[in-house]
């Protein structure tokens, strides 16, 4: 049996189980479409939050990131899993409370306004539009390396199945969908990391393998992190556990993720799933259990990766590369060139050539492809791109040919839950807060319902066309907006709509207005204006939405001090939701 | 609605509630939320503490004078993986003292699962 057979197995059998699930749960009323009839179990819906907030970003990248940059990476680390803290003390369980579908509806409600529902629509729907190509990239990616297709046959074939039981089922689809892709993804995730572990450490927990000792080429046991350290600092990388970030920015964009995490709408609406807010609190802590399993192996799977990559290719001569370094040569992502001429790889510090590599047409027998990028003058000769270090690490690994097909549909799986997640709130932004709350309160719930499958069907279309063209490298520079957009806008604003009864709709307006100006500015100008980055006390675009926050907090604390309070239904409402009786089913009106 | 109006006609069943007549005094809501205030304020300062204080504040001072966890250096480790077994510890105990409040208050039943 070949690999590709393996793959079609595995890619085969998930899909079949997703529109299996699909088929048995699709929505008839726009409760079970939004909230899935507000019945969930906080077991099931910690597994479906897990895989709807870990993305193809998170499940493909992030340990190459982490091999990388070492104590940098941290800040996804942390700032990734920290914003669950924030999210279950401060916002979700008074939000299950106030008992409605959207996020927005909260803003809409909370400062009695259409203008807020209005710049809460805008902010959700760019935070998922950005989001939301990425995945459709992470898809077409994978299918193109798994079938040999174009990526932009992978691209449709993605969002062919994410509309089926998305668009079709709507929550209730995608919550049991997100709960079987969770499975997938978390075998997918450690059984590779477990082998590898063995291999280098002895060590079969992964996540200990990270503190364990190097045992691979016999000798003394050495720690693994000093082996890398050693290894970092003999090539003249700077060493694995230094950071190269300034503190302050580091603190920046941890905290800025963490907020941004705490605000992002399609994390938030799957808590309006379950019963009751004593079942989202034990939800809450269902949903970081398990993405800690795959938040802690990272860092171990991380470092593994980068001790592979350091021992394996350095030094070693180009004819006798492991066969992993010639079959992802081959798919474009890893290249060599010999300056020196000596027919050996050497991996150093700084970038073989400029840019990402061209190819020259047909290749030396026995030889490498021929690169024709300007090559630079430091000693460094191979290239490798960051994301491959997940799907080629069970390779390196020399695993059986089933774990690598396991790893593909965990890729897969980990893409389509996240583009679900998003799709949903894109539909609902414009079926329930856009045209039902704001232009035509008094249409039926069968007509809303078929807004909703309109506006999702719609979307996927414009996200299916920008992760078929991605503008260069646009949706990687995104990628800031969305998490400083969510922690200028819509963590600050709903956390003091509970925590505040003084705030009213002018101060949580200009608020928003404010922060979300500050951020999108700074970001602007330096990703796509300015070239030089002297930033503002060292803070890079990525962490300027705490600082936005702050702006937003203080904007609205300062205007709604000088304007008059809020009506005294409001107020009834705040102390309401700070009640956790009675939570109830989340209602239309 | 029919939650919220349910919530307005059936007065609070709980054991503690000892409402006064004087509408200064702190009604049984007030104190709830008093003490959900507080235990948000613990959980929060923990949790800033583990990791925006451990993972970087502080990061070079545990490294220095902090056993090391295994091979990794105390700081390092707690950026990597310490805080978040931190917070999912913390996220465990907000559980348990929020239900515990609910009950106290006489919040908790009718709720359960």
């Amino acid at each position: 049996m070949n690999q590709d057979i393996w793959n079609f197995i595995f890619i085969g059998a998930s899909f079949a189980l997703y529109i299996f699930i699909a088929l048995r749960s699709r929505a008839a009323t726009t409760k079970e479409y939004y909230v899935a009839s507000g019945g969930v179990s906080p077991l099931a819906n910690g597994m479906a939050t897990a895989a709807d907030w870990m993305s193809a970003a998170t499940f493909i990248s992030m340990a190459g990131i982490i091999a990388a940059s070492g104590y940098d990476a941290s800040r996804f680390l942390m700032g990734w899993t920290g914003g669950f803290v924030l999210l279950t003390t401060l916002i979700v369980p008074y939000l299950r409370k106030f008992n409605k579908f959207t996020v927005t509806d909260f803003l809409g409600d909370r400062f009695y306004s259409n203008v807020a529902r209005a710049v809460g629509v805008i902010c959700a729907v760019f935070i998922c539009m950005t989001y939301i190509m990425g995945q459709m990239r992470g898809v077409g990616l994978v299918f193109s390396r798994l079938f040999d297709i174009e990526i932009w046959l992978g691209v449709l074939l993605g969002a062919g199945i994410v509309f089926f039981y998305a668009g079709l089922g709507g929550m209730k689809g995608i919550t049991y969908t997100q709960v079987a892709q969770y499975c997938v993804m978390v075998f997918a995730y450690t059984i590779p990391a477990i082998f590898i572990s063995m291999l280098l450490t002895g060590n079969v927990v992964p996540q200990l393998g990270l503190v364990g000792d190097f045992t691979k080429e016999g000798g003394d046991a050495v720690p693994l992190l000093t082996k890398l350290n050693t290894l970092n600092s003999e090539l003249g990388f700077s060493q694995y556990t230094d950071g190269s970030l300034g503190r302050l920015d580091m603190f920046c964009i941890t905290a800025a993720l963490m907020c941004g995490t705490a605000g992002l709408p399609h994390v938030i609406v799957r808590f309006f799933t379950v019963k009751s807010v004593k079942a989202v609190r034990s939800s809450a802590c269902w949903t970081l259990l398990f993405i800690s399993v795959i938040y802690l192996t990272a860092p171990a799977v991380g470092a593994f990766a980068r001790t592979n990559l350091l021992t394996e290719i350095h030094g070693t001569r180009y004819v006798e590369a492991p066969a992993w370094f010639k079959n992802w040569e081959d798919r474009g992502l890893i290249a060599w060139v010999d300056k020196n001429g000596d027919g050996v790889m050497q991996h150093q510090s700084g970038n073989a050539f400029d840019g990402k590599p061209v190819y020259a047409d047909g290749r030396v027998e026995d030889g490498p492809r021929v690169v024709t990028n300007s090559l630079t003058t430091n000693g460094n000769e191979v290239f490798y791109e960051k994301d491959i270090l997940v799907m080629a690490n069970p390779e390196m690994a020399g695993l059986p040919m089933w774990v690598i097909a396991l790893v593909m549909a965990g890729c897969v799986a980990a893409a389509l839950s996240t583009a679900a997640g998003l799709l949903l709130v894109l539909s609902t932004s414009i079926s329930h807060d856009l045209m039902k709350k704001i232009i035509s309160p008094t249409m039926s719930d069968a007509r809303e319902l078929a807004w909703a499958r309109a506006a999702s069907f719609t979307f996927l279309v414009i996200a299916a066309y920008f992760g078929i063209n991605p503008p260069s490298d646009f949706v990687a520079k995104t990628v800031a907006f969305a998490f400083g957009l969510a922690a200028s806008s819509f963590f600050p604003t709903i956390l003091m709509g509970i925590f505040s009864k003084r705030i009213n709709r002018e101060g949580a307006i200009l608020g928003m207005i404010a922060g979300v100006g500050l951020t999108l500015g700074y970001i602007i100008y330096f990703q796509f204006i300015a070239d030089h980055k002297n930033y503002f006390l060292g803070i890079s675009p990525e962490g300027i939405g705490f600082f936005g926050m702050l702006v937003n907090f203080a904007v609205a604390l300062l205007v709604s001090a000088v304007t008059p309070a809020p009506p005294k239904e409001i107020v009834e409402m705040v102390e309401r939701i700070r009640n956790p009786q009675n939570a109830g089913e989340a209602t239309h009106e | 609605m029919t939650a919220n109006s349910q919530d307005d006609l059936k007065p609070f069943q709980a054991p503690l509630n000892d409402s006064s007549d004087s509408a200064d005094a702190p009604t049984n809501s007030d104190r709830y939320w008093a003490k959900s205030l507080k235990i948000v304020g613990i959980i929060l300062f923990l949790w800033a503490f583990v990791s925006l204080g451990c993972g970087i504040l502080l990061r070079d001072i545990l490294d220095s004078t902090m056993p090391s966890v295994g091979g990794a250096p105390f700081g390092f480790w707690m950026a990597q993986q310490g805080s978040i077994i931190g917070f999912l510890a913390l996220l465990f105990l907000y559980m348990l003292l929020m239900n515990r409040l609910d009950r106290a208050h006489g919040f908790g039943d009718g709720d359960e699962q």
